[in-house]
This record gives structure tokens, C-alpha cells and sequence, in this order.
């Protein structure tokens, strides 16, 4: 290809002649210049923009093999969608568990309040010495009776509000979970702002950052989906360690 | 096993710690203290007044890992029992925390008997 200066000559021996050609009258020569001058001014367009062409061909074939790419759209994109599907199932699961515990409680809580009211409005005749010494013994025993009901119902209560409480675990796993998601979306977001900015310049040498050193961490395991190795259960954990002798 | 010992525990999220806090009171143990990260569990386990550290393993600043290996490095704690509660559930994790000397080790979710048999356990073995 020739040089920028060599161009300008040519450029400027042609006008020249053109000039010639025109004063002299030659219409024919003049036009033929002038051609020769067009051809000039479009093969060096031409040649910018196969060379263009071929720079962005290129960026746009090395985009495609980045490992990067194809490791988001293999692997991190589905997993992050499992985990999302994960995360619905799990807060089902918690918001269920939650349900049945409240379910079975509140009828619970009502019996005991209605037993005590009724047994209240006879103590209250006890108390005001309008109880018949038959009805007093009855009174007495039902009395006995709600108590050991009470001790009884309580535990259930409280067994009841136990599994309540167990059931707010799903917080902190579907909170690992939602971590990684974003971890995924911000290196994605990263990747597209490099990609924007390597296709609206030129030539640009790939300034993105270095990958981000993954952690091995897992975080909680997608039933269904677990690695390799995993274990899927305390039991599976417990013969592990005892298999090693801990 | 004395149920008035001192009990840290240690998890990123402020929910997990209230559970097993919960879970604690129930069994008995009513002397916890909280800590957030492996960075500032540390501070309090060199005050020297924690009898038993509950740990995850999955913490921004610190990891449990990192804790445990920490714990049994130091002279004063070395002896510390010390139980994962965490979600790592992998072959590798668990055989790298058994033998960075881990007493213990559950993998969530989890139940109320599963904490109260691997305390219970872990101090048998102590007191045997």
C-alpha cells in the first residue's frame, strides 16, 4: 500500500492534469482524469473499510471462544436459574411448614380459652356460694381435667412454634443462593461493558479485568442437580467422618 | 457437660444465628453471644470466655475454615470444641474441616435432635 504522501502526489498529478485536460477543452480526457481520480479516492475507502471489516471479524471471533461466554452460558446461567427455581421451592416449603404449624395451633389456643371460660363462669358461682356440693365436685374434676390439658396442649404449642422456628432457615440458604445470582448478573453485566466498548473503537487490546478468582464454596446444594461428592444428607455426613475415624 | 458454659455463635446471617440461639435456649444453654464473621468471632474467643464455638463456613470476611484452622493454631483456644453448622456439603469440605480438627460438623437444613445428639456427642468424647 502505498504511502500517505505518495497518495498525495498522485492525487495532485491527476488534479493537475485535470486542470490541463479541462482548459484545453478536451472533454473526453478530462472525464477519463477524473474517473482515474474517483477510483483513487474509493480504493482507499475501500481498504479502510476491508481492514475495518477484518479487525472486527476478528474481535467478534475471539469473543465468541472466550472461554468466559461459553462458561456463563453453559454452566453459570442455567445453574443461576436452577438456584432461582430453587429459591421459589424453598420459601414454599418454609411459608407451608409455617402455615400448617399456625393451623394446628389456633384451634388449639381457642379450645383452651373456651374450656377456661366455661369452667370460670362455674368458679365464679363457686365463689359466690351458688354451687351445689354435687355440682362443685363436678367442677372440681373438670378443673383437674384442664389442667393436665393445658400441660399437654402447651407442648404441642410449643413443639408447634418450634418447627416455626426451624422453618425460618430457609432465609439464610435462599440468601447464599441469591448472593451468587448477583455475583453471576455483575459478571455478566462486566462482560457486556467490555464487549460495548471493544466494538465501538477500532482496534482496542482487551483491557477486561482478570477473571474473578471463583470461590470453590458451593453454598447450599440444589436437590437434583448436587455435584459429585456431595452429600445429601447428615447421615451421609456423620458415615463420612466416622469412616475416617473422627 | 455444663449447660451454663459459654457458647459462640458464628454465622453471616443474623437469622441463622437467632435459630440456633433458639435451639440452644431449648436444650438448655441460655450463655450465648453472637458474632457475625470469622474476623470478629476472633476478638471474642481471645477474651478466653467461650467454652464452645458454633460456626458456618461460608462468611465473607473470615471463612469458618479459616476460623477453626485459626482456633487450633493458637495455643490459649487450641483445645476449644468447636461444631459447623453450614451448607457445604461436599466430600472435600467435609474431610478438610475433620481433619483441621473440627469436633463436629452439621449440614443445613437441619433439625432440633441433630443439634442436641452432635453437642451431646462431641462432649462425651471431651469428658471421656
Amino acid at each position: 500500500m502505498k504511502n500517505e504522501s505518495a497518495i498525495y502526489e498522485e492525487h495532485l498529478e491527476y488534479a493537475r492534469d485535470l486542470v490541463k485536460q479541462l482548459e484545453a477543452g478536451d472533454r473526453e480526457s478530462a472525464d477519463k482524469v477524473l474517473c482515474k481520480l474517483t477510483k483513487l479516492h474509493e480504493s482507499g475507502m475501500y481498504h479502510e473499510m476491508g481492514k475495518l471489516t477484518r479487525e472486527l471479524h476478528d474481535t467478534l471471533s475471539n469473543f465468541q471462544f472466550d472461554s468466559k461466554v461459553i462458561d456463563f452460558a453453559e454452566h453459570e446461567i442455567p445453574d443461576a436459574k436452577d438456584r432461582l427455581n430453587y429459591i421459589i421451592a424453598l420459601t414454599e416449603q418454609a411459608a407451608n411448614k409455617t402455615l400448617t404449624a399456625v393451623e394446628e395451633t389456633i384451634p388449639i389456643c381457642e379450645g383452651l380459652g373456651k374450656k377456661a371460660n366455661g369452667i370460670n363462669d362455674e368458679w365464679k358461682r363457686f365463689m359466690s356460694k351458688d354451687l351445689s356440693a354435687g355440682e362443685f365436685r363436678s367442677l372440681a374434676r373438670e378443673i383437674g381435667v384442664y389442667l393436665e390439658n393445658i400441660a399437654s396442649e402447651s407442648s404441642r404449642i410449643k413443639a408447634n412454634l418450634n418447627d416455626v422456628l426451624i422453618a425460618q432457615d430457609f432465609q439464610d440458604l435462599t440468601g447464599q443462593s441469591i448472593r451468587r445470582v448477583i455475583l453471576l448478573v455483575h459478571d455478566i453485566e462486566e462482560m457486556l461493558i467490555n464487549f460495548i466498548r471493544i466494538t465501538g473503537r477500532k482496534s482496542e487490546p482487551d483491557t477486561s479485568a482478570p477473571r474473578r478468582n471463583k470461590s470453590k464454596l458451593e453454598g447450599p446444594q440444589i436437590p437434583g442437580k448436587e455435584s459429585a461428592d456431595v452429600m445429601s444428607c447428615q447421615d451421609d455426613v456423620d458415615d463420612l467422618l466416622s469412616s475416617l475415624g473422627f | 457437660m455444663d449447660k451454663s458454659m459459654k457458647v459462640l455463635i458464628v454465622d453471616d446471617f443474623s437469622t441463622m444465628r437467632r435459630i440456633i440461639k433458639n435451639l440452644l435456649r431449648d436444650l438448655g444453654f441460655n450463655n450465648t453471644v453472637e458474632a457475625d464473621d470469622g474476623n470478629t468471632a476472633l476478638p471474642i474467643l481471645k477474651t478466653g470466655s467461650i467454652d464452645f464455638l458454633i460456626t458456618d463456613w461460608n462468611m465473607p470476611g473470615m471463612q469458618g475454615i479459616d476460623l477453626l484452622k485459626t482456633v487450633r493454631a493458637d495455643p490459649e483456644l487450641a483445645t476449644l470444641p468447636v461444631l459447623m453448622v453450614t451448607a457445604e456439603s461436599k466430600r472435600e469440605q467435609i474431610v478438610e474441616a475433620a481433619q483441621a480438627g473440627v469436633n463436629g460438623y452439621i449440614v443445613k437444613p437441619f433439625n432440633a435432635t441433630t443439634l442436641k445428639e452432635k453437642i451431646e456427642k462431641i462432649f462425651e468424647r471431651i469428658e471421656a
